[in-house]
């Protein structure tokens, strides 16, 4: 058995309860997430019998909304890592109630983004062959590689991050044994010693201090697959922090929704209060002016340089009968609009701020579309096709079915995690540890060791004598 | 033209690429001036270098290097055939937008009518300059933008300077269409039509068959030139625009004449397109001029649609 302080048996009996439970509207939810996956898993089957051709892809928009969903979902994955990451190595206060919904975000959408990596790919059935004949020269290797290492970060992260409550649910009594059984074994005996927990306290800062470099590096390494190729709109210098920002300022955006939705559905509004949503609001909205930042320097220089090529991509955004709303869109409102809204104390609210947030997600998700379509649009020697659906993307149903039903999955995932992990953490994370305390027991340990020696030493040279 | 006669002229240019490339094409030289005398040399003879000078050289130390006449297969097609360098050279002067390049390689890979591994472009290089017909093959760069990106090197550079694709290992990630500058590279979204030519044995080298979800482009026909034939499209231009031959040899044809890489480019200013993106194209182009016939003359080969989306990208200039 593990010791509880009152506060965290309080929080037990809240949430244990939560997660064997299901209300009626849950269950409805559950079926509405049911529906779209399952019209998911119908356009899934026609894509594999069809072929690519389904699709709205052609031979120079070779890569559509599966791409634009991809660097989406990595991006909303910077929630857990960078957020929690940075917030629990500056031991800030206020995160624990929202940092486990972060790290779940991470982890899911790190799960399911390169899933639409692999709907973009000819030959599934192929997969192998990145294992057999990887060349370490392609940034798709380099992809692989990052996202990979990255998915299993976030989720022994995540996992670590979790142990102390899978302790307390080991020792509280559900109804189903299973469930305490599955507990204990993840619980890998945490007792809550003092010697657990600084080791626990120690993997964690080494987790997080290991996770957010790692983040930086997926997103960077998912800009080049775009900054490497010699075209208008893509090769450019500053792809890859640019999209790092972007995927910061993505995340930020989501895990505001979440815990939204979590304070509204599951009656947290004990555990995330305003101040969370002010202090994230107010980070999203430094985000959102950086990345702003980026976005006026990227278009500016090109457009100032007006190499034909460039211009002929800034024309087709600033087209109003191309992608110019769009652009407005993404580039103007998703930008400005938070920034006002959240720098504006009179304007700043729980609901406003979510309101900002999803507005910027979205933003950030056509974004991303218009970084990849209209590019791809505009080879270096102008396109001369005659096929309409080869000079002009546009997504079919069944990217669309895709695409929503991918969305639906990181809901449904997060209900399931939600039944397994109280979405907040219930033992709170020891933040007492004194490093230098520490650090002047290990001195001491090492100083009684050397005098332990040389008194050794001494001893043998006398015998010697 | 007749089928007769145009074998009749192949053969002729055989006969004078051939002669003119003894010593290099079909036999070279082991290690000259690299190993050590030959003990009790036999018979000296004459070969021609690729400077143009006579050389002398002991017979026992040539070796035939014909190779096969089959087109290679597996590991043997990352090869590349022995001391070649393949190379193009198209004169835009020439080219009427007749589309019969297009028509004879997809005759010769067994593509659909929709897939074009050669087209041809209407081009105008300025406001000011009169349009010209433009056919684009793939460019066999010797820096190649698509090599570089493929994550499981189904695409790959050959010592004879041929950029192939082995669509048995490609995964149809598609991320080296998405490199080219060129845009050479065209995906089988559907599988290839049924026909004889669709059971043959694979080989990188024919690209015949094509597989459904796997990037196909011109392959340079190394399989045709194996066999002394020229690509395709170079024996189907009604005009002869389109030049083919060996770097080394210094020798192109285009089926009626054969001259010097050497001279034509530089008597010619012979330029390769976007040069200045470092990817050091093998095909070369010879500029429009001295043309005699308007570019309107190939029009006529253009469906309405086709027509009018032409003229109206001319009018983007």
């Amino acid at each position: 058995m593990m010791e509880l302080d009152q506060k965290s048996t309080r929080a037990l009996k809240f949430f244990a309860p939560q997660m064997v439970t299901i209300s009626k509207s849950g269950i409805f939810r559950l079926i509405l997430l049911l529906i779209f996956i399952v019209g998911g898993i119908y356009a899934l089957l026609v894509q594999i019998i069809e072929g690519h051709v389904v699709t709205g892809m052609r031979d120079n928009v070779v890569w559509g909304i599966y791409i634009v969903n991809f660097i989406f979902f990595i991006g909303i994955s910077y929630a857990g890592a960078l957020i929690s990451g940075i917030l629990h190595l500056l031991r800030v206060k206020w995160r624990t109630p929202i940092i486990r919904i972060a790290e779940i975000i991470t982890v899911i959408s790190t799960f399911i983004g390169p899933i639409y990596i692999l709907l973009c790919m000819g030959r599934l059935d192929r997969l192998h062959h990145l294992a057999v004949f990887g060349r370490i020269q392609s940034p798709i290797i380099w992809d692989v590689l990052a996202i990979s290492t990255y998915l299993i970060g976030s989720i022994i992260f995540l996992y670590l991050a979790s142990i102390r409550d899978m302790a307390a649910l080991r020792d509280y009594p559900f109804e189903s044994k299973w469930r305490n059984g599955v507990y204990k074994f993840f619980a890998v005996n945490y007792r809550g010693t003092s010697r657990q927990n600084r080791y626990l306290d120690r993997a964690l800062d080494t987790m997080s201090a290991i996770i957010i470099p790692l983040a930086v590096l997926v997103h960077s390494v998912l800009a080049w697959i775009f900054g490497m190729t010699l075209r208008p709109g893509w090769h450019s210098t500053i792809f890859a922090p640019y999209f790092v920002v972007a995927a910061v300022f993505s995340g930020t955006g989501v895990l505001i929704i979440a815990l939204w939705i979590f304070r509204r559905f599951y009656n947290l509004k004990s555990y995330i209060t305003k101040i969370h949503f002010n202090y994230l609001g107010i980070i999203l909205m430094i985000l959102g002016a950086l990345y702003g930042y980026f976005t006026f320097s990227e278009y500016l220089t090109s457009w100032y340089g007006s190499e034909t090529w460039d211009m002929e991509v800034l024309y087709k955004l600033f087209d109003t009968s191309e992608y110019w709303w769009w652009f407005f869109f993404a580039a103007f409102i998703g930008v400005l609009l938070p920034i006002i809204v959240i720098l504006i104390p009179k304007f700043r609210n729980i609901n406003s701020i979510t309101a900002v947030s999803v507005i910027a997600v979205a933003a950030l998700w056509v974004k991303r579309y218009l970084i990849i379509i209209p590019t791809l649009e505009t080879p270096l020697l102008p396109l001369q096709d005659m096929r309409s659906e080869y000079i002009r993307y546009s997504p079919t149903l069944v990217e669309w079915l895709l695409t929503f039903s991918g969305v639906a999955t990181f809901f449904l995932f997060f209900f399931l995690f939600s039944k397994l992990v109280p979405i907040v953490p219930v033992v709170k994370a020891d933040d007492s540890v004194n490093y230098s305390q520490l650090r002047k027991t290990v001195m001491k340990r090492i100083i009684k060791r050397k005098i332990k020696e040389e008194k050794l030493k001494e001893a043998k040279k006398i015998e010697h004598l | 033209m007749s089928e007769v006669m145009k074998s009749h002229k192949r053969r002729n240019f055989l006969k004078t690429g051939a002669g003119l490339a003894i010593g290099l094409g079909a036999i070279s030289i082991n290690g000259l001036g690299t190993e050590p005398p030959i003990k009790d040399a036999g018979k000296k003879i004459k070969v021609l270098m690729p400077d143009g000078s006579l050389a002398e050289v002991d017979e026992k130390s040539l070796s035939t290097r014909t190779g096969s006449m089959q087109p290679a297969k597996g590991p043997k097609a990352k090869e590349g055939i022995p001391g070649r360098k393949f190379v193009m050279v198209i004169d835009l002067g020439k080219c009427n937008n007749a589309r019969k390049c297009i028509e004879g390689c997809q005759k010769g890979h067994n593509l659909d009518t929709s897939q074009e591994w050669m087209t041809v472009h209407l081009r105008k290089d300025n406001h000011q300059s009169e349009p010209y017909w433009f056919p684009k093959p793939c460019y066999h760069c010797d820096n190649p933008p698509c090599v570089k990106v493929c994550p499981v090197g189904a695409t790959y550079k050959r010592s004879d300077g041929c950029v192939l694709v082995d669509v048995n290992r490609c995964i149809g990630c598609k991320f080296c269409m998405s490199a080219c500058p060129y845009s050479a590279r065209v995906f089988n979204w559907e599988p290839p039509p049924k026909s004889s030519e669709a059971n043959q044995d694979y080989s990188p080298e024919t690209s015949v068959p094509g597989q459904v979800g796997t990037v196909g482009k011109c392959d340079f026909c190394p399989d045709r030139s194996r066999q002394g034939k020229l690509p395709y499209c170079v024996n189907s231009c009604p005009m002869g625009a389109i030049y083919f031959g060996d770097m080394n040899e210094d020798a192109i044809s285009n089926g009626t004449e054969t001259v010097s890489f050497k001279e034509l480019i530089n008597n010619r200013a012979g330029h390769r397109i976007l040069e200045e993106l470092g990817t050091y194209p093998s095909v070369y182009y010879l500029p429009p001029v001295d043309k005699a016939f308007s570019y309107e003359r190939g029009l006529k080969n253009l469906s309405e649609e086709q027509k009018k989306k032409a003229l109206e990208n001319l009018s983007k200039y």
